[in-house]
């Protein structure tokens, strides 16, 4: 039972299994999903779906992680969407970075499924 | 009785023709007077007359000679002339003969034996001639033929006396007056005063030099009157003294009546007899001021040559000390080359002293070679040359190179007065610049010694820059190792774990009891594998440097409960008691917060682990005597073994007791805590007794210095 309400999420990982992990455990507590594997897939998909979350992986191929917020963030379309920054790193000022480009929050990685639902959840609910 | 004129006149002149022959070659007045009165009574019917001549200088009228009276008479005869009245002096200024007779005053008291005389006034027959005396004759009258006789007679008479007296007077009184001017005008042609003074030291004759210093005139200043007054003193003194001295010859100080200054004159005195029984003195003075001035400037100038002669001796000796005390030879030669003066090191070059035939034929060798050396000087008509001369000691036969310097000193005629001549010996200059050579040569090897030692040194810093270098890069690589390897173990291992967790939630469907156990089991061991994981990295990350400290400020009691509710499910509600005692005076803890709490995170877990009943205790406090704050966390848990407290922080080392907590730890907790308390300068130590409990206290110094670290 897909339900559009809770919301559209886009997951940005290039490592399959965490990506198919996180994609499989969201789509179970009813959001909708999508998966996007590179930085370049993941801005066309931005902007074409306009989800209302985006889980980022920061460490990506092609375009990174850091250069898609920024782009997003440029473009006056995306600009507002909900971003948490996936980092297996959880310095302080790497969160903080992180902030700075324009995410909206940091999940560590490796990802506990129930406690990315948990953050997902709370940034949805903030909005 | 009347002649014939003419024969009685020309008896009457032979008569008195007569008497002048007689009266010729008489120089006696009182014979000229007999001789006319013997005439005049021949001429005369008279036998008494007498005649009186005038004494001036004693003032009177005295009896002369007489005839036919008593000469007693005749001498005592004295009328003085202060009695102008008197008729016998009048009858003397009378022109007429003057008859006297008996009643006339003066008419008795003369020779004659009568009272009855003629007086007649003896005059020559000049305008203002004074009489010369009264002819008295013995008759009454005089008839005038005989009044001729009588005039004419008194006329010769008046000649003759005249002639006898005045002129002999006036004559030696002028004789003697041309004498001294004659002589005085002689005189003046000397200089020199001279003066002629009689026994009364009356000023007889002065020169004009004399006359310069002791006459003065009315129009002459006060000034001068004075000095030539004072002159006269000086002068009339020196005279009397000389009278009674023996010396005729002494010196006087007189005053220039001119311009006041003193004048020394030497005065010469001599007695002279300057007419018969004249007694004169003759004073001569010789102005001896110049004389005096210059025996004075001789003495100056003989005080000051005799001053410069002991003055140049005095430089001379002191030259010669200097020239004495010259290294350098020094020899000073005439223009022929012949040695005028030399110092001792010359002499040392230039004389033997017969010592040896060696030492003698060196120095004529040096001789020689100075000679040639000066006769260049010479031929090259230059003032100065300067040559390297090659000489011989005389005694030791060495070599003495030298560097010759000679100077011709020209008087100031430009004359050659001397030639100088300076040898400095090069022996020193020569061995010193061979030293110099040899001192370059050292340089120029240390140089290049240090040269090399440089490039050696850059090589080795380049060596050790790049061994640095290549640490980095190893540290660099290290860390990248560590960051791969991390993300590559952690990476499938979350893949585990969220796959086994997917399926626990049944997201794969659901699951039959023994299946779920089964995936329980396979997620609870992947978690222990990821813990493992972690640890074994962060410990290799504390090994390798990699795990920077941020210091924090902030107050440990808030940690403590920070910690303690995070940590609260893991308390077994019923059986254990958690406390936390909090020591007074806790400082403000600036060091790396996360550390801390991990560090007390892991002991408190451990703790809680351990701890079946009982309590578990958290106790802060400030260690005055460490300076560190004491964390400390006690437990009545199971304990540990003695043997095992030393092992327990090693990695791995956990105590092998029977029991197995529920949750076991990775077994490296302990080790990286220890690892971290070191870090942040501190340390973890334990006490226990197995059965009972255990204490672990984390010591910690509250501010973090990087020393310590």
């Amino acid at each position: 039972m897909v339900d559009r309400e809770k919301g559209l999420i886009l997951i940005v990982d290039d490592y399959e299994e965490g990506r198919e992990i996180c994609a499989e455990y969201l789509a179970f507590h009813g959001y909708e999903v999508a998966t996007a594997e590179d930085g370049e897939e993941a801005l066309a998909k931005a902007r074409e779906l306009l989800p209302d979350l985006l889980l980022l992986d920061l460490a990506l191929p092609k375009v990174d992680g850091w250069e898609v917020a920024r782009r997003l963030r440029a473009d006056e379309a995306t600009a507002d969407l909900l971003i948490l920054a996936l980092t297996a790193h959880a310095l302080d000022d790497l969160r903080q970075r992180a902030l700075d480009v324009g995410c909206d929050g940091v999940v560590t990685k490796p990802v506990i499924p129930k406690e990315l639902e948990r953050q997902v959840r709370e940034a949805l609910d903030s909005k | 009785m009347k002649r014939s004129t003419v024969a009685a006149q020309a008896a009457a002149g032979s008569a008195r023709l007569d008497l002048l022959d007689s009266l010729q070659g008489l120089n006696q007045s009182d014979r000229c007077v007999e001789v006319t009165l013997a005439w005049l009574a021949d001429a005369l019917p008279i036998e008494q007359a007498f005649f009186a001549a005038v004494y001036e200088e004693r003032g009177c009228l005295e009896g002369l000679a007489g005839l036919g009276v008593d000469p007693d008479a005749v001498a005592g005869f004295h009328l003085p002339l202060s009695d102008r009245n008197h008729p016998l002096l009048v009858a003397l200024t009378s022109s007429e003969p003057v008859p006297f007779h008996s009643g006339i005053r003066g008419a008795e008291g003369t020779p004659l034996s009568a009272d009855e005389f003629v007086a007649v006034s003896v005059c020559r027959k000049a305008a203002d001639a004074q009489p010369i005396g009264l002819l008295c004759l013995g008759t009454p009258s005089l008839d005038d033929a005989h009044r001729e006789s009588v005039e004419w007679l008194a006329g010769i008479l008046a000649t003759q006396l005249a002639a006898l007296w005045y002129s002999s007077a006036a004559d030696t009184a002028r004789h003697r007056q041309q004498r001294l001017e004659s002589i005085t005008e002689i005189l003046d042609v000397v200089s020199d005063p001279i003066l002629v003074s009689d026994a009364d030291g009356r000023t007889l004759l002065a020169n004009q030099g004399a006359e310069n210093l002791l006459s003065s005139e009315e129009d002459m200043s006060e000034g001068r009157r004075r000095a030539v007054a004072l002159n006269n003193m000086l002068f009339s003194a020196s005279l009397f003294s000389t009278h009674d001295a023996e010396a005729n010859r002494r010196e006087v100080l007189l005053v220039d009546p001119v311009d006041g200054h003193d004048l020394l004159f030497e005065m010469l005195t001599q007695p002279l007899e300057f007419e018969p029984g004249e007694e004169v003195t003759v004073s001569v003075l010789r102005n001896v001021t110049d004389l005096q001035r210059a025996m004075q400037e001789l003495e100056d100038n003989y005080f000051r040559l005799r001053t410069a002669e002991s003055r140049t001796r005095a430089e001379r000796d002191r030259l010669e000390l200097i020239l004495g005390s010259t290294v350098d030879p020094i020899l000073v030669t005439d223009s022929e080359g012949k040695i005028e003066l030399t110092n001792p090191p010359a002499e040392r070059l230039l004389t033997s002293e017969g010592s040896s035939i060696a030492a003698e034929r060196r120095v004529q060798g040096n001789d020689a070679v100075l000679t040639s050396f000066h006769s260049k000087l010479y031929a090259d008509s230059s003032q100065r040359l300067r040559d390297q001369l090659s000489l011989i000691d005389p005694v030791s036969g060495a070599e003495v190179p030298v560097e010759a310097i000679a100077t011709r000193v020209v008087d100031r005629y430009g004359e050659d007065s001397a030639t100088v001549t300076v040898l400095h010996d090069l022996t020193e200059a020569m061995e010193k610049a061979s030293l110099y050579e040899q001192v370059k040569e050292y340089s120029e090897r240390l140089e290049d010694r240090v040269r090399e030692a440089t490039a050696e040194l850059a090589q080795q810093n380049e060596l050790l820059r790049r061994q640095a270098l290549q640490l980095e890069q190893a540290s660099a690589m290290k860390s990248q190792f560590l960051a791969n390897a991390s993300h590559e173990l952690r990476t499938p291992l979350n893949a585990i774990i969220g796959h086994a967790q997917l399926m626990l939630e049944g997201i794969a469907g659901e699951l039959q009891p023994r299946q779920e156990e089964k995936l329980q089991r396979l997620d609870s061991n992947a978690q222990h594998l990821l813990a493992i994981i972690n640890d074994l990295l962060d410990i290799t990350r504390i090994e390798a440097g990699k795990l920077p400290i941020r210091p924090d400020r902030f107050e440990l009691p808030d940690l403590v409960s920070e910690v303690a509710a995070e940590l609260e499910p893991l308390v077994p509600a019923e059986s254990v008691e958690l406390n936390i005692e909090l020591g007074p005076d806790l400082p403000t803890l600036e060091t790396d917060r996360k550390k801390v709490k991990q560090i007390f995170s892991n002991l408190l877990s451990n703790a809680l682990k351990f701890t079946v009943e009982g309590h578990v205790s958290i106790h802060t406090r400030f260690d005055d005597d460490s300076g560190t704050v004491h964390l400390a966390v006690h437990d009545t848990g199971i304990g540990i073994e003695e043997d095992h407290l030393h092992t327990i922080f090693e990695p791995f080392g956990q105590s092998e007791t029977a029991f197995r907590p529920k949750q076991p730890g990775t077994g490296l907790g302990l080790s990286i805590c220890r690892r971290l308390a070191v870090l942040l300068g501190g340390e973890i130590r334990v006490d226990s007794t197995l059965g009972e409990g255990s204490v672990f206290t984390f010591e910690l110094p509250p501010v973090y210095r990087e020393e310590e670290g």
